[in-house]
């Protein structure tokens, strides 16, 4: 994820201080992985240099300057191209669990005992993800489904390759 | 997971049509109140393994215990009773009866076990409530979704408190979100309940609402919670 985009996405609905975006991250975004402070100054420092906010006060207190931050019309343009263009899907090309596989019938262990580990692994991780979802509101559904697919598109290339085990073992012992 | 406490249990399943062995050795149990997923490739089993938990199947060897009764040992009669009173079953199409209404359909188990037709409805609308379908109690089959009549299958299952539910591919013919709204609403009324629900799928995110997997493969049961320990 691009955490700069995201920042400044968020500033787009009125200036904030650095502590209001990390909570505002933290909230929408951060669920399994809430921003540190360090990421959150250095990202608007960098974003700061490029023009794309702008600082729009500074409040004194007991502590550090607390800097409220606002975007530039450059940043509002550097948003909308960043939610313009698509992002690159990932084929997932170097799979490990596709090496394993492979290895495992070069080797002549027993492959369809590693598959079958595996999908336990996904189920088990699987059944959390569900369990959250039954839970949770609906960002929390969306957060969860969008991995869920994922984990059930690894599974149906897990089945696939169990039911093609022997075929690819001819293929690889040759 | 052994057998101990176990409200249903399998041991050494083999049952074959003709020279085809579907089942060559398979065991199983599932507690009250648990959710076991039943996977597996096509044609390795699954849905034997099922009608033959369920009583539907006599198997050619092995052993069915359900509580402190063999099914195996059953005649036709005695398993068709069991299979009306403590049993539910839910399959992919609702198999609804289609001149019926849905409170009838839901009704329709209770009043072969001799619930009166007033009381029965009265069940059958708290059912369909409860799987929010309250609203098309008065419609017949076809004039509902597919995901509404799937409800009123589920509700039509859980209707009789059935102490172990069978259900094959409960969610096949749904879209995603009304396949796991089933789910869920399956899931949870099975679970208050304390039935034990056997639930053969090859959907990985169906899989996902059971508590524990079996892999049918060639007849033959791995438990993956044993296999793992």
């Amino acid at each position: 994820m691009s955490i700069g985009h995201t920042l400044l996405g968020l500033l787009e609905s009125g200036p904030r201080h650095g502590y209001d975006l990390k909570r505002a991250f933290d909230e929408h975004f951060g669920q399994d992985r809430p921003l540190h402070y360090g990421q959150v100054y250095s990202t608007m420092s960098r974003l700061l240099k490029n023009g794309l906010v702008e600082v729009d006060g500074v409040e004194a207190g007991a502590g550090p300057e607390r800097k409220r931050y606002a975007i530039t019309d450059a940043g509002v343009t550097d948003v909308a191209q960043w939610l313009s263009r698509p992002e690159k899907p990932e084929p997932y090309l170097q799979s490990t669990l596709y090496t394993k596989v492979v290895l495992a019938l070069m080797t002549e262990r027993n492959a369809a005992e590693l598959l079958d580990t595996q999908r336990a692994e996904h189920l088990r991780l699987m059944r959390g993800l569900t369990e959250r979802k039954r839970k949770g509101d609906l960002a929390d559904q969306l957060i969860c489904d969008h991995a869920l697919f994922h984990l059930e598109a690894d599974l149906r290339w897990l089945e696939l390759t169990a039911a093609r085990l022997d075929r690819l073992a001819e293929t690889v012992r040759g | 997971m052994t057998p101990e406490g176990s409200l249903l249990a399998a041991d050494g399943l083999h049952k074959a049509y003709g020279a085809t062995p579907a089942l060559d050795g398979a065991d199983f149990s599932v507690h009250p109140g648990e959710v076991v997923a039943v996977l597996g490739p096509s044609g390795s089993g699954k849905s034997t393994l099922l009608h033959v938990l369920a009583g539907i199947v006599r198997p050619d060897s092995g052993t069915v215990r359900y509580g402190d009764r063999e099914l195996t040992g059953m005649n036709d009669t005695e398993r068709s009773a069991l299979r009306r009173t403590d049993f539910g079953f839910v399959f992919q199409f609702g198999q609804l009866v289609p001149e019926l209404t849905c409170v009838e359909n839901v009704a329709l188990p209770l009043r072969l076990n001799g619930v009166r037709r007033k009381e029965a409805e009265r069940q059958a609308r708290d059912w369909l409530e409860r799987l929010e379908v309250e609203d098309i109690r008065g419609q017949r089959p076809g004039e509902v979704s597919g995901g509404q009549g799937q409800r009123v299958a589920v509700a039509r299952a859980l209707a009789t408190r059935p102490r172990v539910l069978f259900a094959d591919e409960p969610t096949g013919a749904l879209d995603s979100l009304n396949g796991e709204r089933v789910m869920t609403l399956l899931t949870d009324a099975a679970r208050d309940t304390s039935a034990a629900v056997v639930l053969v799928t090859h959907e990985a995110r169906v899989a996902a609402y059971s508590d524990r997997e079996i892999v049918v493969r060639d007849g033959k049961v791995k438990d993956m919670l044993a296999g793992l320990q």
